[in-house]
């Protein structure tokens, strides 16, 4: 699953521009990911520029069960 | 009262230089205008390096000293291995404050009719019949729902507006930069200079950038490709290293991230009742990774393809779609030449960049150009050549 760490995010939307299946929102000083949607590809992970978002299962594959 | 008006011409979500622009020229046209901005201010934060070409901003706007941190006439590039090439620039560049710049931008708007409002967060479409009719949001805990005949995406980066309408705004991973900067002061800096420091090791599959506003203070970022941030090492620790280095004495006033599309425009950029401009169609060079002036170009074009469309036939997307057809003309071109020479470009290796230092650094310096510069990186590479030629002829 994909955790953010909320008090680290800028809310910059970097990854809600990479997210393939629009699970993120940011608003202005919040970031919430729908895990029902989310298929937990990492995509996010990769391109915060500041590690807010993180992997917690470290065996999980990237065609893992979505929702 | 915008609180009162249920309906609008045109709704603009996002107020960067894109929709600010859209907005003045669709309101002095003459048309009903409504942005609505997430955020609490309009320029702030300021996710952006500043820089803007003197004559692309001159398309627009009459440069205005205010807006203007800094005049850039010269430029140095710093080669993996720190072999420094300097030149002068053949036309003069601005580093912005963004903060007046964007205010300004949407005063003129506001003068020209348009209604602006801040805090005021879009979370959906409204759809009938497979058409966009408006938007709903919150307004500082109140929702809101307001009709418009045409709903214009400007929300840059993030680019819901346009997947809920389902136009395929998503950026793919080795399209988008993954970007940070620090706004310092303290240290010494060329006034003038553009410098860029370019190694896989310092930013892989980007640069590191050092636009002076003023003697002592610059914005100094960079963006690594999402190809290289797979890697496991984060753009700020890039950063870092790369201040502790170079400016251990600065002060850091401002911090910002934020990502930057350097990728194909989106393929469709209009739908029933739906525009997108500026970073929410991708139209950031991909080369320079600045996005200003494509987003403002693309705000005016699709002003005036919305006044055509409505004055004549409604905003139905074959009336919409000249807008697509005036920014292939315009930029499009450009846009596309520019996409195949970065996809060149970053697969550079430190060597091949310290070659190209080489190469320029044997030739004059009064010869020097960022077409050379360019021409001798693409050396190996015929095609690209002619992109390389067109680009910089702008044909």
């Amino acid at each position: 699953m994909i955790e953010v760490a909320e008090n680290k995010c800028d809310f910059c939307g970097c990854c809600v521009g990479v997210c393939p299946v629009n699970c993120i929102e940011v608003k202005e000083a919040d970031i919430i990911i729908d895990h029902e949607i989310c298929i937990d590809c990492d995509i996010c992970v990769f391109i915060c520029p500041i590690e807010v978002l993180s992997q917690t299962d470290p065996k999980r594959s990237s065609s893992s069960e979505a929702a | 009262m915008w609180k009162e008006q249920k309906k609008y011409d045109c709704i603009v979500v996002g107020g960067g230089p894109a929709g600010s622009t859209f907005a003045r020229v669709a309101a002095e046209s003459g048309l009903s205008v409504l942005l609505l901005e997430k955020d609490r201010d309009i320029g702030m934060p300021v996710r952006c390096g500043e820089a803007v070409s003197d004559a692309g901003l001159r398309i627009f706007y009459e440069p205005n000293p205010r807006w203007i941190a800094s005049t850039i006439t010269r430029m140095k590039l710093v080669a993996p291995n720190e072999t420094v090439v300097e030149f002068d620039l053949n036309e003069k560049g601005y580093i912005l404050d963004r903060r007046i710049f964007d205010y300004d931008l949407a005063e003129y708007a506001t003068k020209a009719g348009a209604m602006i409002v801040t805090k005021a967060y879009v979370d959906g479409l409204l759809i009938e019949e497979d058409k966009v009719v408006g938007v709903q949001g919150v307004h500082i805990g109140e929702r809101f729902e307001k009709r418009a005949k045409i709903v214009i995406g400007a929300d840059g980066v993030e680019s819901r507006v346009g997947r809920w309408a389902g136009l395929k705004t998503t950026c793919k991973l080795k399209d988008m930069e993954s970007g940070i900067q620090k706004t310092v002061t303290g240290i010494d800096v060329h006034e003038h200079m553009f410098e860029f420091y370019l190694s896989k090791h310092w930013a892989p599959g980007g640069y590191i950038w050092v636009f002076p506003k003023g003697k002592n203070k610059a914005n100094i970022g960079l963006g690594i490709l999402g190809s290289y941030a797979k890697n496991g090492k984060a753009a700020h620790q890039y950063l870092d290293e790369f201040l502790e280095w170079k400016y251990p004495q600065a002060s850091v006033l401002t911090t910002v991230v934020g990502g930057i599309p350097v990728a194909k425009t989106v393929k469709e950029m209009v739908s029933d009742g739906l525009m997108l401009i500026g970073d929410a169609a991708h139209m950031v060079n991909p080369v320079t990774g600045g996005g200003i002036i494509p987003g403002m170009r693309s705000g005016l074009l699709a002003a005036e393809t919305a006044v055509k469309a409505l004055n004549n036939g409604g905003p139905t997307k074959r009336n919409l779609q000249p807008y697509e057809k005036a920014w292939h003309k315009v930029g499009g071109k450009s846009h596309e030449r520019f996409y195949r020479i970065k996809e060149a470009i970053y697969r550079f290796t430190d060597d091949d960049l310290n070659r190209i230092a080489d190469g320029m650094s044997g030739i004059p310096e009064n010869e020097r150009s960022l077409f050379k510069l360019f021409s001798i990186a693409v050396r190996k590479k015929p095609s690209l050549l002619i992109d390389v030629a067109r680009v910089f002829a702008g044909v």
